[in-house]
């Protein structure tokens, strides 16, 4: 169990709660409420950096910035571009 | 413990034919949560919240930190007493004193004595000093480790390798949002000729957890 290089979609994830909280669309203790709401299967589940990109994911269409269809819609874009994460995100 | 998936890195052993790991690119296939990461990203920049660059320059920001910040800030009050009290009395005005970038986080400094011995966990989930240590490693974010480490201090260190004398006090700190804590060590005896730079060299990443103690730099070997 010691670290690991963490993937670039995870330390995506790690900075964009740092850089959305930062800048007031949340704070940590949202975040908390987002993870805990997930149910106590969410830790067996998923991994940590799922379960943060779900967080903020959750509190950024609280907060207004882009709604569910919106993501729904670029999701759907996202996955038709390839079957892997670097053809998907473009590199 | 609960199984990251990210531990599947480790299920390829083996080395290539030109003995070299084999490593990850990505070029795995795309998971659901990879997929919403890209999204989230791209709507973020489209919306004018972020940029490409301002995430580039975060992902640089954390890849910069290490342990040695922590470090280095330790053998500054194992050395400097005047230091040493303004760390105790604010941590972060402290460490901002020595260039490193706090945040608006309130960091508290706890003091290993001959008769205290401190701990730090994040029981919700992985609040850390990252600002002085960089990320926290894979088994501070564990259940077991943030439910142990309130309930069986004293097991929990042994099985570190820390014995903490029966008759010593064991202090446990449970980090919030806003407030993280970072354990300054005791200064080892027969350390007394010592730089601050060689100092720095004693103090790993978990003795500022807690769960270790300043010991003599290790020769490793260099291997291929």
């Amino acid at each position: 169990m010691e670290g690991h290089d963490f993937a670039l979609w995870e330390k995506r994830v790690d900075a964009l709660m740092v850089l959305c909280s930062s800048k007031g669309h949340f704070t940590v203790d949202g975040l908390r409420r987002a993870l805990e709401d997930m149910g106590a299967d969410a830790f067996e589940k998923h991994s940590y950096y799922e379960r943060w990109i779900a967080a903020v994911n959750q509190n950024l269409i609280e907060d207004g910035v882009y709604t569910l269809e919106e993501l729904a819609t670029r999701m759907d874009e996202v996955a038709a571009r390839g079957a892997t994460y670097g053809e998907a995100a473009h590199g | 413990m609960p199984h990251d998936q990210h531990d599947h890195d480790h299920d390829h052993h083996g080395t290539s034919p030109s003995g070299h790991p084999y490593r990850h690119d990505n070029d795995e296939a795309l998971t659901y949560w990879q997929r919403m990461e890209i999204a989230v990203r791209e709507l973020l920049i489209e919306k004018g919240v972020t940029t490409a660059a301002e995430i580039a320059a975060q992902i640089d920001l954390m890849d910069s930190r290490s342990p040695a910040n922590g470090a280095a800030v330790v053998a500054r009050a194992w050395t400097d007493p005047a230091f040493k009290q303004r760390l105790l009395a604010n941590a972060g005005d402290a460490s901002r004193e020595m260039g490193f970038d706090i945040g608006p986080l309130h960091l508290i400094a706890v003091e290993n004595t001959a008769d205290t011995h401190n701990l730090i966990v994040c029981t919700l989930c992985s609040c850390y000093p990252r600002n002085l240590l960089g990320l926290p490693p894979d088994w501070y974010k564990t259940r077991a480790y943030r439910s142990r480490a309130v309930r069986e201090p004293r097991a929990v260190l042994t099985e570190f390798g820390v014995d903490v004398p029966q008759d010593s006090t064991i202090r446990v700190h449970d980090s919030t949002a806003d407030m993280r804590y970072i354990v300054l060590p005791a200064r080892p005896a027969g350390t007394e000729n010592l730089s601050v730079e060689e100092l720095a060299a004693w103090v790993t990443r978990d003795c500022m957890i807690g769960t270790a103690l300043p010991r003599a730099p290790q020769v490793v070997s260099t291997g291929a």
